[in-house]
């Protein structure tokens, strides 16, 4: 008998991991970090070259998708314009949670440097953005290290507690 | 290598040259100077009451009625074989002369020859559409209603082209603020979230040395600013270089520094 006796809590021999609910969740969903394929300027040339081979997303689990319902992550990846501020927030919304968003360079983060009628002064008037990615354009390993960062944000997370919203909307 | 100028007196210059672009003064010269334009220029006066006409930049700038502006559209296509109408769109005047002036640029593939019709629409006029003639003035048509607000009747489809269509006001217009009006500044949050969300979201912010002393904790807060080259890291938390889940090393394996191969070159 003693030779069918499993220590659970030793590692060793039972291939048994103790771990938490959290952990594992976390570990699946910022490992498989999908986001919307949607280019709205400049920035969009930069997210191409960074799921491109060189820089490879893939190896992340970060696989672009055609479509808001399949993405968990929402790169606005150029200016957003007030006409399609709301078109933006629709797909935002067509999303399934959880879902975070990185607004990528500086168009999307402050309006850049088109301070003019047409364009939303930061996209975070429209959607709470979780990592703001500096750079005119941002180079793709600055993506790389936003997506790396927003990983890292995932894994602090708790699946219990609910999603602290980060404004209004 | 270039040749050097002197530098010593270039803020003043700057400071006194004018700010903006200002277009230099075209030289207008004689249409009977070139055959090809004296001749067209002929056949057109003769059919159309004509303003004002001269070449400038090589161009034939041709001024006319904007009631004549059909017909003469359709004799330069026609009969001239002024075969393309590469643009068209409008001035802003208002302030001056209370109207636009209009502008439609031709060319002459058999010629070689740029060909330019202009005429002045007074604010409230209205203006014939030429997408009976040229496919490509539908959209500057509308371009134009869309940027100057000028009106075309009897277009296809006249609506906004760039701005959406609950837009308001004509972006183009000299009196229309670059930054944009009450009506601008709002358009995304009304249209989103409703007039009710503007006092949550607030204004835009449009100030580039706006300093928020909660917006990061990077830099020195006001009030608490320290002299440069001090060292500040002192209570700043060691950030390790940390990737992979840590506890889970059983599902994921880890990549130790120590025990990968750094390429000398590229394979």
């Amino acid at each position: 008998m003693a030779q069918h006796k499993v220590n659970y809590l030793q590692d060793g021999g039972a291939p048994i991991k103790l771990t938490t609910i959290d952990k594992l969740v976390n570990f699946g969903r910022s490992n498989s970090l999908w986001p919307m394929t949607y280019g709205l300027a400049c920035c969009a040339i930069e997210m191409m070259a960074t799921g491109a081979s060189r820089y490879d997303f893939d190896r992340f689990g970060t696989i672009f998708r055609a479509s808001p319902r399949q993405s968990d992550v929402l790169i606005i990846a150029g200016t957003l314009t007030k006409k399609h501020a709301e078109f933006m927030r629709r797909l935002y919304d067509q999303m399934p949670d959880p879902k975070w968003v990185i607004s990528m360079g500086s168009c999307a983060n402050t309006g850049g440097m088109f301070n003019t009628y047409a364009t939303v002064q930061g996209a975070d008037r429209i959607i709470p953005v979780d990592i703001y990615l500096p750079g005119c354009a941002p180079r793709p390993e600055t993506l790389q290290y936003a997506l790396m960062t927003l990983q890292k944000k995932i894994r602090k997370e708790s699946i219990f507690r609910a999603h602290k919203k980060k404004r209004l909307v | 290598m270039r040749q050097y100028k002197s530098k010593t007196d270039v803020q003043r210059k700057s400071y006194f040259s004018d700010r903006f672009f200002v277009s230099p003064n075209v030289s207008r010269e004689d249409i009977t100077k070139d055959e090809i334009f004296n001749a067209d220029f002929e056949k057109f006066s003769q059919a159309i009451n004509v303003e004002d006409a001269y070449v400038e930049h090589t161009h034939l700038v041709i001024h006319i009625n904007k009631n004549a502006l059909l017909a003469a559209m359709k004799l330069l296509k026609e009969e001239l074989e002024y075969d393309m109408l590469i643009e068209l769109s409008a001035i802003d005047y208002l302030a001056k002369r209370d109207g636009y002036e209009l502008f439609y640029e031709m060319l002459s593939l058999s010629k070689h020859k740029r060909l330019r019709i202009k005429c002045f629409l007074q604010k409230d006029e209205t203006v014939e559409s030429l997408t009976s003639l040229f496919n490509s003035a539908n959209w500057s048509e509308r371009e134009m209603y869309d940027m100057l607000g000028v009106k075309v009747v009897n277009h296809p489809n006249m609506k906004r082209i760039i701005m959406p269509d609950d837009w308001y006001d004509h972006p183009l217009r000299k009196t229309y603020p670059l930054q944009g009006d009450e009506a601008a500044s709002w358009y995304e949050v009304d249209k989103i979230f409703g007039k009710e969300a503007r006092d949550i979201i607030g204004p835009e912010q449009r100030d580039p040395a706006a300093i928020d002393r909660y917006d990061t904790t990077r830099f020195a807060r006001l009030g608490h600013e320290v002299p440069y080259e001090t060292d500040i890291s002192e209570f700043e938390p060691e950030t390790a270089i940390s990737y992979q889940e840590e506890d889970i090393s059983g599902i994921m394996k880890k990549l130790k520094p120590e025990e990968s191969v750094v390429l000398k070159r590229r394979r």
